[in-house]
Protein backbone atom coordinates (compact mmCIF):
# COMPACT_ATOMS: atom_id res chain seq x y z
CA UNK A 1 0.00 0.00 0.00
CA UNK A 2 2.66 2.48 0.78
CA UNK A 3 4.30 1.30 -2.63
CA UNK A 4 1.34 2.23 -4.08
CA UNK A 5 1.03 5.57 -2.70
CA UNK A 6 4.85 6.25 -3.39
CA UNK A 7 4.40 5.00 -7.10
CA UNK A 8 1.90 6.71 -7.96
CA UNK A 9 3.08 9.98 -6.63
CA UNK A 10 6.27 9.08 -9.00
CA UNK A 11 4.19 8.71 -12.41
CA UNK A 12 2.12 11.90 -11.58
CA UNK A 13 4.98 13.71 -10.78
CA UNK A 14 6.09 12.60 -14.08
CA UNK A 15 3.34 13.60 -15.89
CA UNK A 16 3.34 17.03 -14.35
CA UNK A 17 6.98 17.91 -15.24
CA UNK A 18 5.91 16.79 -18.65
CA UNK A 19 3.08 19.41 -19.02
CA UNK A 20 5.14 22.71 -19.79
CA UNK A 21 7.37 21.08 -22.00
CA UNK A 22 4.03 20.07 -24.24
CA UNK A 23 3.21 23.27 -25.07
CA UNK A 24 0.16 22.14 -27.04
CA UNK A 25 -0.94 20.80 -24.25
CA UNK A 26 -0.26 23.50 -21.73
CA UNK A 27 -2.39 26.34 -24.32
CA UNK A 28 -5.35 23.67 -24.06
CA UNK A 29 -5.15 24.20 -20.29
CA UNK A 30 -4.92 28.18 -20.13
CA UNK A 31 -5.77 30.07 -23.19
CA UNK A 32 -8.31 27.92 -24.48
CA UNK A 33 -10.90 28.32 -21.02
CA UNK A 34 -10.46 31.53 -21.58
CA UNK A 35 -11.23 31.98 -25.04
CA UNK A 36 -14.25 29.97 -24.35
CA UNK A 37 -15.58 32.16 -21.80
CA UNK A 38 -14.89 35.49 -23.58
CA UNK A 39 -16.80 34.15 -26.48
CA UNK A 40 -19.90 33.06 -24.78
CA UNK A 41 -19.46 36.07 -22.20
CA UNK A 42 -19.44 38.32 -25.43
CA UNK A 43 -20.28 37.09 -28.71
CA UNK A 44 -23.68 34.43 -27.51
CA UNK A 45 -23.74 35.96 -23.93
CA UNK A 46 -26.27 38.83 -25.19
CA UNK A 47 -28.38 36.48 -27.22
CA UNK A 48 -28.73 34.35 -23.86
CA UNK A 49 -31.56 35.10 -21.12
CA UNK A 50 -30.92 33.56 -17.67
CA UNK A 51 -32.93 33.36 -14.71
CA UNK A 52 -31.60 35.26 -11.99
CA UNK A 53 -28.45 37.00 -12.18
CA UNK A 54 -25.83 37.97 -14.82
CA UNK A 55 -24.77 35.23 -17.32
CA UNK A 56 -21.45 35.48 -16.25
CA UNK A 57 -22.97 34.10 -13.35
CA UNK A 58 -24.69 31.82 -14.98
CA UNK A 59 -21.95 30.95 -17.26
CA UNK A 60 -18.54 30.06 -15.00
CA UNK A 61 -19.98 27.39 -13.33
CA UNK A 62 -21.19 25.36 -16.52
CA UNK A 63 -18.04 26.38 -18.12
CA UNK A 64 -15.81 25.00 -15.77
CA UNK A 65 -17.53 21.64 -15.38
CA UNK A 66 -17.11 21.30 -19.27
CA UNK A 67 -13.93 22.30 -18.98
CA UNK A 68 -12.95 19.67 -15.85
CA UNK A 69 -14.71 17.28 -18.18
CA UNK A 70 -12.62 17.72 -21.52
CA UNK A 71 -9.36 17.57 -18.95
CA UNK A 72 -9.39 14.02 -19.06
CA UNK A 73 -8.08 14.60 -22.59
CA UNK A 74 -4.70 14.79 -21.80
CA UNK A 75 -5.21 10.88 -19.87
CA UNK A 76 -6.65 9.82 -22.71
CA UNK A 77 -3.90 11.27 -24.73
CA UNK A 78 -0.68 10.45 -22.69
CA UNK A 79 -1.76 6.41 -21.72
CA UNK A 80 -2.39 6.18 -25.57
CA UNK A 81 0.72 7.25 -26.50
CA UNK A 82 2.50 5.73 -23.55
CA UNK A 83 1.40 2.16 -25.16
CA UNK A 84 2.30 2.88 -28.64
CA UNK A 85 5.64 4.40 -27.45
CA UNK A 86 6.30 1.30 -24.90
CA UNK A 87 6.19 3.13 -22.02
CA UNK A 88 3.64 1.28 -20.43
CA UNK A 89 5.98 -1.81 -21.25
CA UNK A 90 8.81 -0.49 -19.76
CA UNK A 91 6.40 0.61 -16.44
CA UNK A 92 5.16 -3.05 -16.64
CA UNK A 93 8.69 -4.87 -16.52
CA UNK A 94 9.54 -2.56 -13.27
CA UNK A 95 8.93 -4.34 -9.89
CA UNK A 96 6.40 -1.22 -9.27
CA UNK A 97 2.41 -1.50 -8.32
CA UNK A 98 0.42 -2.04 -10.83
CA UNK A 99 -2.31 0.59 -10.42
CA UNK A 100 0.32 3.27 -9.96
CA UNK A 101 0.05 3.81 -13.99
CA UNK A 102 -3.72 5.06 -14.08
CA UNK A 103 -3.78 5.91 -10.53
CA UNK A 104 -0.92 8.31 -11.35
CA UNK A 105 -2.10 9.53 -14.50
CA UNK A 106 -5.30 10.63 -12.60
CA UNK A 107 -4.27 11.87 -9.68
CA UNK A 108 -2.06 14.35 -12.02
CA UNK A 109 -5.40 15.44 -13.59
CA UNK A 110 -6.45 16.94 -10.35
CA UNK A 111 -3.79 19.35 -10.55
CA UNK A 112 -4.06 19.96 -13.90
CA UNK A 113 -8.00 20.46 -13.62
CA UNK A 114 -7.25 22.51 -10.15
CA UNK A 115 -5.29 24.88 -12.66
CA UNK A 116 -7.33 25.54 -15.20
CA UNK A 117 -10.39 25.77 -12.50
CA UNK A 118 -8.31 28.38 -11.48
CA UNK A 119 -7.87 30.33 -14.28
CA UNK A 120 -11.34 30.07 -15.38
CA UNK A 121 -12.50 31.79 -11.85
CA UNK A 122 -9.80 34.47 -12.10
CA UNK A 123 -11.16 35.07 -15.74
CA UNK A 124 -14.66 35.24 -14.26
CA UNK A 125 -14.15 37.19 -11.71
CA UNK A 126 -12.59 39.68 -14.51
CA UNK A 127 -16.13 40.09 -16.74
CA UNK A 128 -18.10 40.34 -13.72
CA UNK A 129 -18.60 36.56 -11.91
CA UNK A 130 -18.72 36.74 -8.14
CA UNK A 131 -19.12 34.08 -5.36
CA UNK A 132 -22.96 35.22 -3.54
CA UNK A 133 -22.66 32.05 -1.15
CA UNK A 134 -20.85 31.11 2.38
CA UNK A 135 -17.34 29.64 2.08
CA UNK A 136 -18.50 26.13 3.12
CA UNK A 137 -20.61 25.78 0.12
CA UNK A 138 -17.90 27.86 -2.26
CA UNK A 139 -15.13 24.78 -1.25
CA UNK A 140 -17.86 22.10 -1.53
CA UNK A 141 -18.51 23.58 -4.88
CA UNK A 142 -14.75 23.09 -5.80
CA UNK A 143 -14.58 19.64 -4.30
CA UNK A 144 -17.93 18.56 -6.56
CA UNK A 145 -16.12 20.06 -9.46
CA UNK A 146 -12.67 18.38 -9.00
CA UNK A 147 -14.38 14.91 -7.76
CA UNK A 148 -16.24 14.95 -10.98
CA UNK A 149 -13.25 15.80 -13.64
CA UNK A 150 -11.38 12.63 -11.43
CA UNK A 151 -14.19 10.15 -12.11
CA UNK A 152 -14.31 11.74 -15.39
CA UNK A 153 -10.42 11.04 -15.91
CA UNK A 154 -11.35 7.09 -15.62
CA UNK A 155 -14.11 7.46 -18.61
CA UNK A 156 -10.97 9.16 -20.38
CA UNK A 157 -8.42 6.78 -19.12
CA UNK A 158 -10.82 3.63 -20.32
CA UNK A 159 -11.43 5.59 -23.96
CA UNK A 160 -7.53 5.90 -24.40
CA UNK A 161 -6.71 2.02 -23.39
CA UNK A 162 -10.00 1.50 -25.79
CA UNK A 163 -8.39 3.27 -29.17
CA UNK A 164 -5.87 2.62 -31.41
CA UNK A 165 -4.45 5.93 -31.60
CA UNK A 166 -4.19 9.19 -30.32
CA UNK A 167 -6.13 10.56 -33.05
CA UNK A 168 -8.95 7.85 -32.45
CA UNK A 169 -8.71 8.89 -28.41
CA UNK A 170 -9.26 12.66 -29.77
CA UNK A 171 -11.97 12.04 -32.45
CA UNK A 172 -14.36 9.54 -30.29
CA UNK A 173 -13.51 11.83 -26.95
CA UNK A 174 -14.62 14.86 -28.34
CA UNK A 175 -17.62 12.98 -30.60
CA UNK A 176 -18.72 12.19 -26.77
CA UNK A 177 -18.18 15.20 -24.71
CA UNK A 178 -19.29 17.52 -27.04
CA UNK A 179 -23.22 16.84 -27.03
CA UNK A 180 -23.23 16.20 -23.33
CA UNK A 181 -21.59 19.42 -22.42
CA UNK A 182 -24.08 20.76 -24.88
CA UNK A 183 -27.17 19.46 -24.72
CA UNK A 184 -27.03 20.85 -20.85
CA UNK A 185 -27.81 23.48 -18.57
CA UNK A 186 -24.28 24.60 -18.90
CA UNK A 187 -24.36 27.53 -21.25
CA UNK A 188 -28.31 27.91 -21.71
CA UNK A 189 -31.57 27.31 -19.82
CA UNK A 190 -32.96 23.87 -20.14
CA UNK A 191 -36.31 25.49 -20.92
CA UNK A 192 -34.91 27.05 -24.18
CA UNK A 193 -34.58 24.12 -25.99
CA UNK A 194 -36.81 21.70 -27.78
CA UNK A 195 -38.49 19.29 -25.91
CA UNK A 196 -36.30 16.51 -26.88
CA UNK A 197 -33.22 17.87 -26.43
CA UNK A 198 -34.76 19.43 -23.13
CA UNK A 199 -35.53 15.83 -21.66
CA UNK A 200 -31.85 14.85 -22.82
CA UNK A 201 -30.63 17.93 -20.86
CA UNK A 202 -32.81 17.38 -17.84
CA UNK A 203 -31.53 13.86 -17.31
CA UNK A 204 -27.74 14.68 -18.49
CA UNK A 205 -25.47 14.35 -15.31
CA UNK A 206 -23.74 17.50 -16.93
CA UNK A 207 -26.65 19.42 -16.27
CA UNK A 208 -26.87 18.02 -12.67
CA UNK A 209 -23.30 18.42 -11.93
CA UNK A 210 -23.78 22.27 -13.55
CA UNK A 211 -26.77 23.07 -11.44
CA UNK A 212 -25.57 22.18 -8.25
CA UNK A 213 -22.27 23.85 -8.66
CA UNK A 214 -24.35 26.95 -9.95
CA UNK A 215 -26.17 26.54 -6.72
CA UNK A 216 -23.09 26.23 -4.48
CA UNK A 217 -21.29 29.11 -5.53
CA UNK A 218 -24.03 31.93 -6.75
CA UNK A 219 -27.12 30.81 -4.80
CA UNK A 220 -29.35 30.01 -7.40
CA UNK A 221 -32.34 27.43 -7.14
CA UNK A 222 -31.73 23.93 -8.90
CA UNK A 223 -34.24 21.66 -9.45
CA UNK A 224 -31.78 18.67 -8.74
CA UNK A 225 -30.46 17.37 -5.33
CA UNK A 226 -26.73 17.87 -4.33
CA UNK A 227 -26.95 14.14 -2.92
CA UNK A 228 -27.50 13.42 -7.24
CA UNK A 229 -24.43 15.09 -8.18
CA UNK A 230 -22.80 13.26 -5.85
CA UNK A 231 -24.01 10.17 -6.58
CA UNK A 232 -23.45 10.69 -10.43
CA UNK A 233 -19.50 11.21 -9.62
CA UNK A 234 -19.94 8.09 -7.44
CA UNK A 235 -21.14 6.13 -10.19
CA UNK A 236 -18.73 6.98 -13.02
CA UNK A 237 -16.30 6.11 -11.04
CA UNK A 238 -17.24 3.20 -9.88
CA UNK A 239 -18.10 2.08 -13.58
CA UNK A 240 -14.93 3.63 -15.10
CA UNK A 241 -12.54 2.90 -13.08
CA UNK A 242 -12.45 -1.04 -12.85
CA UNK A 243 -12.97 -0.73 -16.64
CA UNK A 244 -10.24 1.33 -17.27
CA UNK A 245 -7.95 -0.82 -14.98
CA UNK A 246 -9.71 -4.37 -16.69
CA UNK A 247 -8.85 -2.35 -20.44
CA UNK A 248 -5.42 -1.60 -19.24
CA UNK A 249 -4.53 -5.18 -17.93
CA UNK A 250 -5.83 -6.86 -21.49
CA UNK A 251 -4.19 -3.67 -23.60
CA UNK A 252 -0.88 -3.88 -21.87
CA UNK A 253 -0.66 -7.73 -21.82
CA UNK A 254 -0.87 -7.71 -25.97
CA UNK B 1 27.95 -11.35 -11.03
CA UNK B 2 26.95 -15.30 -10.76
CA UNK B 3 24.11 -15.12 -9.18
CA UNK B 4 22.60 -17.34 -6.43
CA UNK B 5 19.66 -19.62 -8.65
CA UNK B 6 16.80 -20.23 -6.32
CA UNK B 7 14.20 -22.31 -6.85
CA UNK B 8 15.54 -24.53 -9.87
CA UNK B 9 12.64 -26.47 -10.86
CA UNK B 10 11.55 -29.13 -13.74
CA UNK B 11 10.19 -28.21 -17.05
CA UNK B 12 6.96 -29.78 -18.81
CA UNK B 13 8.19 -32.84 -19.78
CA UNK B 14 10.39 -33.51 -17.02
CA UNK B 15 13.49 -31.74 -18.70
CA UNK B 16 15.08 -30.30 -15.55
CA UNK B 17 15.45 -26.74 -15.41
CA UNK B 18 19.60 -25.85 -15.21
CA UNK B 19 20.63 -24.20 -12.14
CA UNK B 20 23.63 -23.32 -14.83
CA UNK B 21 20.85 -21.09 -17.03
CA UNK B 22 19.91 -17.32 -16.19
CA UNK B 23 17.08 -17.89 -18.26
CA UNK B 24 15.60 -21.37 -19.09
CA UNK B 25 12.75 -22.16 -20.88
CA UNK B 26 10.75 -24.95 -21.21
CA UNK B 27 7.47 -25.79 -23.91
CA UNK B 28 6.62 -22.45 -24.11
CA UNK B 29 3.94 -21.30 -26.31
CA UNK B 30 1.75 -18.87 -27.03
CA UNK B 31 -1.06 -17.84 -29.74
CA UNK B 32 -3.12 -14.60 -30.42
CA UNK B 33 -6.51 -15.97 -31.85
CA UNK B 34 -5.73 -17.75 -34.95
CA UNK B 35 -2.01 -17.01 -35.03
CA UNK B 36 0.14 -19.70 -32.99
CA UNK B 37 2.91 -16.41 -32.52
CA UNK B 38 5.21 -19.56 -30.26
CA UNK B 39 4.93 -23.30 -30.35
CA UNK B 40 6.62 -25.55 -27.54
CA UNK B 41 10.10 -23.24 -27.30
CA UNK B 42 12.38 -24.39 -25.32
CA UNK B 43 15.66 -22.12 -24.43
CA UNK B 44 18.70 -21.66 -22.00
CA UNK B 45 21.23 -19.05 -21.72
CA UNK B 46 24.07 -19.97 -19.32
CA UNK B 47 24.84 -16.83 -16.94
CA UNK B 48 27.16 -14.41 -18.34
CA UNK B 49 26.69 -15.43 -21.90
CA UNK B 50 24.61 -13.65 -24.98
CA UNK B 51 22.05 -15.46 -26.79
CA UNK B 52 21.13 -13.53 -29.94
CA UNK B 53 17.22 -14.90 -30.91
CA UNK B 54 17.48 -14.84 -34.57
CA UNK B 55 14.23 -14.63 -36.79
CA UNK B 56 12.17 -12.02 -39.26
CA UNK B 57 9.69 -9.93 -38.29
CA UNK B 58 6.80 -11.53 -36.99
CA UNK B 59 8.65 -15.01 -36.10
CA UNK B 60 8.05 -14.72 -32.02
CA UNK B 61 10.77 -13.04 -30.93
CA UNK B 62 9.26 -9.93 -29.28
CA UNK B 63 6.53 -12.44 -28.07
CA UNK B 64 8.93 -14.65 -26.33
CA UNK B 65 10.84 -11.30 -25.14
CA UNK B 66 7.96 -10.56 -23.16
CA UNK B 67 6.65 -13.52 -21.54
CA UNK B 68 10.33 -13.88 -20.09
CA UNK B 69 9.89 -10.04 -19.16
CA UNK B 70 6.85 -10.74 -17.22
CA UNK B 71 5.12 -8.12 -20.00
CA UNK B 72 2.77 -11.55 -21.09
CA UNK B 73 1.57 -14.97 -19.90
CA UNK B 74 2.62 -17.78 -21.77
CA UNK B 75 -0.25 -20.48 -22.83
CA UNK B 76 1.62 -23.12 -21.91
CA UNK B 77 5.06 -24.04 -20.41
CA UNK B 78 7.25 -22.55 -17.63
CA UNK B 79 9.84 -20.49 -17.75
CA UNK B 80 12.64 -19.23 -15.50
CA UNK B 81 14.99 -15.78 -15.16
CA UNK B 82 17.32 -15.30 -12.39
CA UNK B 83 16.08 -18.67 -10.95
CA UNK B 84 12.11 -17.17 -10.59
CA UNK B 85 9.54 -18.49 -12.49
CA UNK B 86 7.53 -16.08 -15.00
CA UNK B 87 4.23 -16.46 -13.80
CA UNK B 88 4.72 -17.10 -10.26
CA UNK B 89 7.28 -14.77 -8.81
CA UNK B 90 6.59 -11.77 -10.82
CA UNK B 91 7.85 -8.95 -8.90
CA UNK B 92 10.88 -10.47 -7.23
CA UNK B 93 11.98 -11.65 -11.12
CA UNK B 94 10.91 -7.82 -12.24
CA UNK B 95 13.47 -6.34 -9.53
CA UNK B 96 16.46 -8.40 -10.92
CA UNK B 97 15.91 -7.69 -15.06
CA UNK B 98 16.27 -5.00 -17.01
CA UNK B 99 14.05 -4.65 -20.73
CA UNK B 100 15.47 -2.29 -23.53
CA UNK B 101 13.08 -2.37 -26.26
CA UNK B 102 12.58 -2.10 -29.88
CA UNK B 103 10.90 1.61 -29.17
CA UNK B 104 13.31 3.62 -27.32
CA UNK B 105 10.88 3.51 -24.02
CA UNK B 106 11.54 6.61 -22.43
CA UNK B 107 9.91 9.90 -22.13
CA UNK B 108 10.49 12.47 -25.21
CA UNK B 109 9.35 15.03 -22.51
CA UNK B 110 11.57 14.73 -19.51
CA UNK B 111 15.30 15.28 -19.58
CA UNK B 112 17.51 11.97 -19.51
CA UNK B 113 18.15 12.75 -15.72
CA UNK B 114 14.45 12.92 -15.01
CA UNK B 115 13.75 9.77 -17.15
CA UNK B 116 16.21 7.59 -15.21
CA UNK B 117 15.46 9.26 -11.61
CA UNK B 118 11.38 8.04 -12.40
CA UNK B 119 13.27 4.39 -13.15
CA UNK B 120 15.24 4.24 -10.08
CA UNK B 121 12.30 5.54 -7.94
CA UNK B 122 9.81 2.73 -9.34
CA UNK B 123 12.43 0.65 -8.47
CA UNK B 124 12.06 1.85 -4.96
CA UNK B 125 15.24 3.76 -4.76
CA UNK B 126 14.43 7.09 -3.02
CA UNK B 127 15.19 10.38 -5.16
CA UNK B 128 18.38 11.09 -3.90
CA UNK B 129 19.89 7.62 -4.99
CA UNK B 130 18.01 7.17 -8.01
CA UNK B 131 19.34 10.65 -9.04
CA UNK B 132 22.96 9.89 -8.70
CA UNK B 133 22.80 6.63 -10.04
CA UNK B 134 21.21 8.37 -13.20
CA UNK B 135 24.23 10.08 -13.67
CA UNK B 136 26.51 7.33 -12.74
CA UNK B 137 24.70 6.18 -15.89
CA UNK B 138 24.53 9.14 -17.90
CA UNK B 139 28.15 9.32 -17.39
CA UNK B 140 28.91 5.49 -18.61
CA UNK B 141 26.57 6.19 -21.71
CA UNK B 142 28.40 9.44 -22.95
CA UNK B 143 25.13 11.83 -21.81
CA UNK B 144 26.16 13.08 -19.42
CA UNK B 145 26.09 16.44 -21.06
CA UNK B 146 22.77 15.96 -22.59
CA UNK B 147 21.35 15.58 -18.95
CA UNK B 148 19.54 18.01 -18.75
CA UNK B 149 17.58 18.58 -21.78
CA UNK B 150 14.15 17.02 -23.33
CA UNK B 151 15.28 13.84 -24.67
CA UNK B 152 12.52 14.91 -27.69
CA UNK B 153 16.13 16.94 -28.54
CA UNK B 154 17.92 13.52 -28.21
CA UNK B 155 19.33 11.74 -31.25
CA UNK B 156 18.13 8.42 -32.46
CA UNK B 157 21.01 6.77 -31.07
CA UNK B 158 21.54 8.69 -28.40
CA UNK B 159 17.89 7.71 -27.08
CA UNK B 160 18.43 4.15 -27.43
CA UNK B 161 21.63 4.58 -25.08
CA UNK B 162 19.43 6.48 -22.77
CA UNK B 163 16.83 3.43 -22.88
CA UNK B 164 19.52 1.02 -22.31
CA UNK B 165 20.53 3.19 -19.86
CA UNK B 166 17.30 2.60 -17.80
CA UNK B 167 16.91 -0.92 -18.20
CA UNK B 168 20.32 -0.72 -16.33
CA UNK B 169 19.29 1.35 -13.68
CA UNK B 170 18.92 -1.45 -10.71
CA UNK B 171 22.33 -3.02 -11.95
CA UNK B 172 20.15 -5.98 -13.60
CA UNK B 173 21.63 -9.11 -14.03
CA UNK B 174 19.81 -10.73 -16.60
CA UNK B 175 19.06 -8.01 -19.96
CA UNK B 176 16.72 -8.22 -22.35
CA UNK B 177 17.14 -6.11 -25.65
CA UNK B 178 14.47 -6.38 -28.30
CA UNK B 179 16.15 -5.55 -31.27
CA UNK B 180 18.14 -2.75 -29.86
CA UNK B 181 20.20 -1.78 -32.77
CA UNK B 182 17.04 -1.73 -35.20
CA UNK B 183 16.77 1.69 -37.02
CA UNK B 184 19.93 3.33 -35.64
CA UNK B 185 22.75 4.30 -37.53
CA UNK B 186 26.14 2.22 -38.25
CA UNK B 187 28.04 4.70 -36.19
CA UNK B 188 25.21 4.26 -33.55
CA UNK B 189 25.02 0.62 -33.60
CA UNK B 190 29.00 0.40 -33.52
CA UNK B 191 28.53 2.19 -29.97
CA UNK B 192 25.90 0.16 -28.76
CA UNK B 193 27.58 -3.18 -29.65
CA UNK B 194 30.60 -1.59 -27.57
CA UNK B 195 27.79 -1.11 -24.51
CA UNK B 196 26.61 -4.27 -24.70
CA UNK B 197 29.71 -6.54 -25.08
CA UNK B 198 31.37 -4.41 -21.68
CA UNK B 199 28.36 -5.33 -19.74
CA UNK B 200 28.61 -9.02 -20.67
CA UNK B 201 32.38 -8.84 -19.72
CA UNK B 202 31.02 -7.50 -16.19
CA UNK B 203 28.94 -10.44 -15.97
CA UNK B 204 25.73 -9.48 -16.78
CA UNK B 205 23.86 -12.35 -19.13
CA UNK B 206 21.87 -10.75 -21.85
CA UNK B 207 19.14 -12.31 -24.56
CA UNK B 208 19.05 -9.87 -27.57
CA UNK B 209 16.66 -10.29 -30.16
CA UNK B 210 17.71 -9.10 -34.18
CA UNK B 211 17.06 -9.81 -37.49
CA UNK B 212 20.17 -8.86 -38.19
CA UNK B 213 22.74 -11.39 -38.84
CA UNK B 214 26.01 -9.55 -38.55
CA UNK B 215 24.54 -8.20 -34.91
CA UNK B 216 24.14 -11.81 -33.83
CA UNK B 217 27.48 -12.90 -35.44
CA UNK B 218 29.32 -10.20 -33.22
CA UNK B 219 27.74 -10.53 -30.33
CA UNK B 220 25.97 -13.90 -29.43
CA UNK B 221 27.84 -16.67 -27.61
CA UNK B 222 25.15 -19.17 -29.15
CA UNK B 223 22.08 -18.35 -31.29
CA UNK B 224 18.84 -19.37 -31.23
CA UNK B 225 16.61 -19.32 -34.58
CA UNK B 226 12.91 -18.82 -34.42
CA UNK B 227 10.72 -19.20 -37.35
CA UNK B 228 6.85 -18.95 -37.36
CA UNK B 229 6.98 -19.47 -33.48
CA UNK B 230 9.61 -22.81 -33.08
CA UNK B 231 12.95 -22.50 -32.37
CA UNK B 232 14.53 -24.24 -35.38
CA UNK B 233 18.36 -24.46 -34.97
CA UNK B 234 20.48 -23.54 -32.01
CA UNK B 235 24.27 -23.05 -31.62
CA UNK B 236 27.38 -21.19 -31.52
CA UNK B 237 27.77 -19.11 -34.64
CA UNK B 238 30.44 -21.33 -36.37
CA UNK B 239 28.26 -24.23 -34.97
CA UNK B 240 25.45 -22.88 -37.27
CA UNK B 241 28.14 -21.81 -40.15
CA UNK B 242 29.14 -25.70 -40.40
CA UNK B 243 25.71 -26.99 -40.77
CA UNK B 244 25.51 -25.48 -43.69
CA UNK B 245 28.74 -26.88 -44.89
CA UNK B 246 30.99 -25.67 -47.71
CA UNK B 247 32.34 -22.84 -49.60
CA UNK B 248 29.78 -20.02 -51.11
CA UNK B 249 30.23 -19.00 -54.46
CA UNK B 250 29.33 -15.85 -55.14
CA UNK B 251 28.52 -14.16 -59.17
CA UNK B 252 27.79 -10.63 -59.54
CA UNK B 253 26.16 -10.63 -62.99
CA UNK B 254 26.79 -7.43 -65.78
CA UNK B 255 22.84 -7.81 -66.27
CA UNK B 256 20.64 -8.51 -63.82
CA UNK B 257 18.35 -9.90 -66.55
CA UNK B 258 20.51 -13.24 -67.00
CA UNK B 259 20.06 -14.58 -63.55
CA UNK B 260 17.89 -17.43 -64.48
CA UNK B 261 20.30 -18.25 -67.21
CA UNK B 262 23.57 -17.89 -64.69
CA UNK B 263 21.26 -20.08 -62.70
CA UNK B 264 21.01 -22.83 -65.22
CA UNK B 265 24.73 -22.51 -66.18
CA UNK B 266 25.70 -22.81 -61.98
CA UNK B 267 23.47 -25.90 -61.81
CA UNK B 268 25.95 -28.91 -62.37
CA UNK B 269 27.98 -27.38 -59.20
CA UNK B 270 25.83 -27.58 -56.41
CA UNK B 271 23.22 -30.07 -55.45
CA UNK B 272 21.14 -26.64 -53.66
CA UNK B 273 18.98 -24.31 -55.93
CA UNK B 274 20.66 -20.95 -56.29
CA UNK B 275 19.56 -18.10 -54.42
CA UNK B 276 19.10 -15.26 -56.69
CA UNK B 277 18.57 -11.66 -55.77
CA UNK B 278 19.19 -8.39 -57.52
CA UNK B 279 22.24 -9.22 -60.07
CA UNK B 280 23.52 -12.10 -57.31
CA UNK B 281 23.52 -14.83 -57.72
CA UNK B 282 24.75 -17.26 -54.78
CA UNK B 283 25.23 -21.19 -54.37
CA UNK B 284 26.89 -23.41 -52.34
CA UNK B 285 29.37 -25.65 -53.88
CA UNK B 286 31.44 -28.69 -53.09
CA UNK B 287 35.01 -27.97 -53.14
CA UNK B 288 37.28 -25.14 -53.18
CA UNK B 289 39.77 -25.89 -55.89
CA UNK B 290 39.05 -24.47 -59.36
CA UNK B 291 35.14 -23.95 -58.56
CA UNK B 292 35.62 -20.29 -59.56
CA UNK B 293 37.55 -21.42 -62.79
CA UNK B 294 34.73 -23.48 -63.23
CA UNK B 295 32.10 -21.64 -62.89
CA UNK B 296 33.45 -18.86 -65.36
CA UNK B 297 33.74 -21.61 -67.60
CA UNK B 298 29.96 -22.25 -67.41
CA UNK B 299 28.56 -19.11 -67.02
CA UNK B 300 30.71 -17.88 -70.19
CA UNK B 301 29.82 -20.92 -72.15
CA UNK B 302 25.86 -19.35 -71.44
CA UNK B 303 26.72 -15.94 -72.59
CA UNK B 304 26.68 -14.67 -69.28
CA UNK B 305 28.51 -11.45 -68.50
CA UNK B 306 30.58 -11.33 -65.10
CA UNK B 307 31.14 -8.32 -62.75
CA UNK B 308 32.86 -10.02 -59.98
CA UNK B 309 33.28 -13.67 -58.98
CA UNK B 310 34.32 -14.63 -55.42
CA UNK B 311 34.13 -17.60 -53.14
CA UNK B 312 33.47 -17.08 -49.20
CA UNK B 313 32.84 -18.60 -46.04
CA UNK B 314 29.21 -19.12 -45.53
CA UNK B 315 27.85 -16.48 -43.13
CA UNK B 316 24.28 -16.47 -41.10
CA UNK B 317 22.49 -15.21 -44.02
CA UNK B 318 23.64 -18.60 -45.68
CA UNK B 319 22.53 -20.21 -42.62
CA UNK B 320 19.23 -18.53 -42.25
CA UNK B 321 18.24 -19.45 -45.98
CA UNK B 322 19.07 -23.23 -45.87
CA UNK B 323 17.15 -23.45 -42.53
CA UNK B 324 13.89 -21.52 -43.64
CA UNK B 325 13.70 -21.10 -47.26
CA UNK B 326 13.66 -17.71 -47.10
CA UNK B 327 15.72 -14.74 -46.04
CA UNK B 328 16.35 -13.14 -42.95
CA UNK B 329 15.38 -9.70 -43.25
CA UNK B 330 12.17 -10.12 -45.32
CA UNK B 331 9.83 -12.12 -43.14
CA UNK B 332 6.45 -12.94 -44.02
CA UNK B 333 4.90 -10.96 -41.74
CA UNK B 334 6.15 -7.43 -41.25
Amino acid sequence: MRRLLSDTLVVAERNLIRLPRAPELLLAFTLQPIMFVLLFRYVFGGAIRVPGGSYAEYLIPGIIVQNIAFGGFVTALGLNEDMQKGIIDRFRSLPMARAAVLAGRTLADIVTNGLSMTILVVTGLIIGFSFQTAVLHVVVGIVLALTFGYAFSWVFAFLGLLVKSPEAANSVGFLAVFPLTFISSAFVPGQSLPTPLRQFSDVNPFTIIVNELRWLWTGQPSPDQLWQAFAWVAFILVLFSPLAVQRYRRAAGR
Amino acid sequence: MADVVEGAGRGRAGAPISTASAISARGISKSFGDLRALRDVDLDVTHGTVLGLLGPNGAGKTTLVRILTTLLLPDAGTASVAGLDVVADQNRLRERIGLAGQYAAVDENLTGIENLTMVGRLYGSRRATAKARGRELLEQFDLLDAASRPVKTYSGGMRRRLDLAAALVARPPVLFMDEPTTGLDPRSRLDLWDVIETLVSEGTTVLLTTQYLDEADRLADRIAVIDHGSVIAEGTPDELKDRVGGERLEVHLEDAAQAAAAARALGPMSDEQPVLADGLVRIGVKGRSGAIIEAVRLLDAEGVGIDDIALRRPTLDDVFLALTGHAAEDGDQP
